[in-house]
């Protein structure tokens, strides 16, 4: 480590800070465990992808513009999701494209900002976080961040150095879940036959435990297990690192 | 029919039915596998694939930045080499040219071979309106014309019949003897089809490269219909969309590599043949060549800075066939002749976006059909373009049930998101109101809906539960970390 604890400034995202906050919570614990120092703005809300994932770019684009100025201090942000870690590095800089001022800052934003186990494995160098969970886990990559950020093996070293946890591979395992923003509710019959495709993936691979990075696969996929009784559990990453059985 | 009757609108109903019929299901979920897996494969085995698909996009760049010129050195090399050139800005135009042409001819019957293009401007269409037959030779799209259907898949027409279905197609349409094996159902269209090759006056054909410096038309297949198609006939007339340039006759074999592995995972199709002019004297093939040049809305992609890397595509189908929407809701849902996220791209720049709003959100924008592209067209990020288009200048549809607009339900949204207060608010409003909703009973702590009320939500709880928002949100959570640190 550093001798300086780097500042971290935590986004949320919205579905984290209404849905998932015990996330939220095990991902400060484990920022501040690896000698991060972890801030929060109270002013943020929501990346904006929803609208611009929808083609509201307008709308995206006012709720976009005053994230840029929100974690000037830090020297990171760090957020808990590959896809609103997306929408800020990879979409805010086409959003700002024609906005010189407004591209700069998004620009420098996108240099500091790094989702969360990305940060943990590049940044911080930690793998072995000490958690122990003798179960059969398999990993669900969110398309976002495997194919738009590239982060793939991160999770995945950071999962293998759980004490007695066997990773289990998932046949198909760069399919997308279905979930897709409002994909899922534009064609919710597509959604929901690619979350069964998922789900019978994870029970032929013997998995007791389904662990992603993104709220939105998390809460898509949970949402067809509890309507269909599936014997299998989701885990956001940050919880299956504080886990200790 | 409309006149493109493109109905993007009706894509819901479509994919739903599509997603209702077992038999369907199976049938794209075992042919787009097997396509997959064999390109997965074929590229293995390439050593440099990937510097073979920037070499092929960078071409393709170098094309569409000086289409107007390399045209202009297509249409003189055709000439020179005998040939007759054709432009045609709309699909109806283009269907002229094509019945002037057989008029000519003399002829009252045409073999076709594959053609998206041919699709696109359903000329089977317009040559029957004038009492001209039009007869598809290759096997996939023979299928489809028997059963009165479009094609299903950019390379394999009739990828959503089995052999059953294909069986029951020959015995009702030409009397033949019911049989499954493949081999006879192909002998049995072998037979039906030389008859007619035998015959034909013109044969038309699409072209899947036109080299500009030689003015050659370059064709790829399996089954050696587009080969007689294009030399048995007097007539050749080549349907060429004018995206299919690529500048010089070195150049091709980049593209020949990657096409036959990409479309079925073949180094090389069966077939390959390079047609340059009409025959010489003492050399076999047609008397006369006509290449028919293409816009149809080309121009107007061609125009759009951005959306011109759509016009890139090469039409090898392997984003269709690693689309896991594509794989659900199959070719026909999408409305028209291209399916699939290279469908939901072109579509709305040939038929107008307002026909075909709906086809960029079929979309979960996973980005699986960027990786396998070719040329790799940036397909997710072009589809969010679109989307954008689609919101900025087409009305939506309203959908049954909805109460708000999307629009409105999106700035009300946005208002809420630019105010912490406000989407706190928000928040608790939605854990307040969500008690009187019908659980779906509880894992742990938290309470499950089972249904909830209001398009779009209402459509979240079709196939899955919702989970009710956690009574303390991380915001209050971070006071008590806030004071450890």
């Amino acid at each position: 480590m550093a001798n300086k604890s780097p500042k971290v400034a935590l986004f949320i995202t919205c579905l984290g800070d209404q849905f998932f906050p015990q996330v939220g919570e095990s991902v400060v614990r484990i920022l501040r465990r690896v000698g991060a120092t972890v801030t929060f703005n109270p002013q943020q809300t929501c990346c904006g992808q929803p609208a611009f994932n929808t083609g509201y770019r307008d709308e995206a684009r006012e709720v976009a513009v005053r994230n840029l100025d929100l974690f000037e201090d830090a020297d990171y942000v760090v957020a808990p999701s590959g896809s609103c870690s997306t929408m800020f590095r990879v979409f805010y800089p086409e959003l700002f494209a024609d906005e010189p001022e407004l591209l700069r800052k998004s620009e420098r934003l996108r240099g500091r900002f790094y989702e969360f186990s990305e940060f943990l494995v590049k940044v911080m160098k930690a793998e072995d976080l000490g958690a122990s969970f003798p179960h059969r886990v398999a990993y669900h990559d969110s398309c976002h961040l495997l194919r738009e950020l590239g982060v793939e093996s991160e999770p995945r070293k950071l999962i293998q150095s759980v004490k007695g946890l066997e990773l289990v591979d998932l046949q198909d395992n760069q399919v997308c879940c279905g979930f897709g923003g409002t994909f899922s509710v534009k064609f919710p019959d597509v959604s929901v036959a690619m979350a069964r495709d998922k789900l019978r993936a994870a029970a032929d691979a013997g998995a007791e435990y389904l662990v992603a990075n993104d709220a939105g696969c998390l809460m898509h996929l949970e949402g067809y297990i509890h309507r269909e009784k599936i014997p299998i559990q989701t885990l956001h990453l940050a919880e299956l690192l504080e886990k200790h059985e | 029919m409309s006149e493109t009757g493109v109905h993007s609108a009706a894509i819901h109903e479509r994919a739903e039915k599509a997603m209702g019929d077992a038999h369907l299901q199976e049938a794209y979920r075992s042919s787009t596998l097997r396509l997959y897996s064999h390109r997965l494969e074929a590229i293995g085995k390439v050593p440099g694939f990937e510097p073979l698909r920037d070499r092929a996009r960078e071409l393709k760049r170098e094309v569409m930045d000086h289409l107007d010129e390399y045209l202009a050195q297509f249409a003189d090399s055709v000439e020179r080499q005998g040939g007759k050139v054709h432009w045609a800005r709309t699909a109806k135009e283009a269907c002229d040219i094509v019945k002037e042409i057989v008029k000519s001819a003399g002829a009252d019957e045409v073999v076709k071979s594959k053609s998206m293009v041919g699709e696109e401007i359903e000329l089977n269409h317009a040559l029957e309106a004038v009492g001209i037959d039009a007869v598809e030779t290759d096997l996939g799209e023979m299928i489809v014309q028997l059963s009165g259907e479009r094609p299903a898949h950019i390379v394999a027409p009739a990828i959503h019949k089995t052999r059953h279905d294909v069986s029951d197609l020959f015995v009702e349409k030409l009397r033949s003897d019911r049989t499954e094996d493949p081999e006879h159902l192909t002998a049995i269209a072998r037979k039906t089809l030389r008859e007619i090759f035998a015959r034909a006056g013109v044969g038309v054909s699409g072209a899947n490269f036109a080299v500009a410096n030689t003015g050659s038309i370059v064709t790829i297949e399996n089954e050696g219909n587009i080969r007689l198609c294009t030399t048995a006939p007097r007539v050749h007339v080549a349907l060429v969309g004018i995206e299919k340039i690529i500048p010089r006759f070195s150049d091709l074999g980049v593209f020949l590599r990657l096409l036959g592995r990409s479309a079925t995972g073949q180094k090389l199709t069966s077939y390959t043949s390079i047609l340059t002019g009409p025959r010489r004297p003492g050399e076999d093939g047609p008397d006369e060549m006509h290449v028919v040049l293409i816009d149809n809305g080309r121009t107007g992609a061609l125009a759009d800075e951005k959306m011109r890397e759509a016009l890139y595509c090469i039409r090898c189908g392997a984003c269709l066939n690693t689309c896991p929407v594509y794989r659900k809701i199959g070719g026909h849902a999408y409305g028209w002749v291209y399916s699939g996220p290279i469908g939901a791209l072109i579509t709305p720049q040939f038929v107008g976006l307002k026909q075909a709003r709906e086809l960029p959100f079929a979309s979960s924008l996973c980005g699986a059909c960027r990786e396998v592209c070719p040329v790799r067209i940036n397909i997710p990020d072009l589809l969010l373009h679109l989307r954008g288009q689609a919101q900025d200048r087409t009305p939506a549809v309203p959908h049954a049930g909805e109460v708000v607009s999307e629009r409105k339900g999106m700035r009300l949204w946005a208002w809420a998101m630019k105010r912490p207060w406000a989407y706190s608010l928000g928040g608790a409003a939605v854990r307040f109101g969500i008690r009187w909703l019908p659980s779906a009973g509880g894992s742990g702590a938290r309470k499950w809906i089972s249904r909830l009320p209001m398009f779009p939500f209402s459509n979240w709880t079709k196939g899955r539960d919702f989970p009710e928002p956690d009574q303390v949100p991380f915001r209050k959570r971070w006071e008590k970390f806030s004071r450890q640190d």
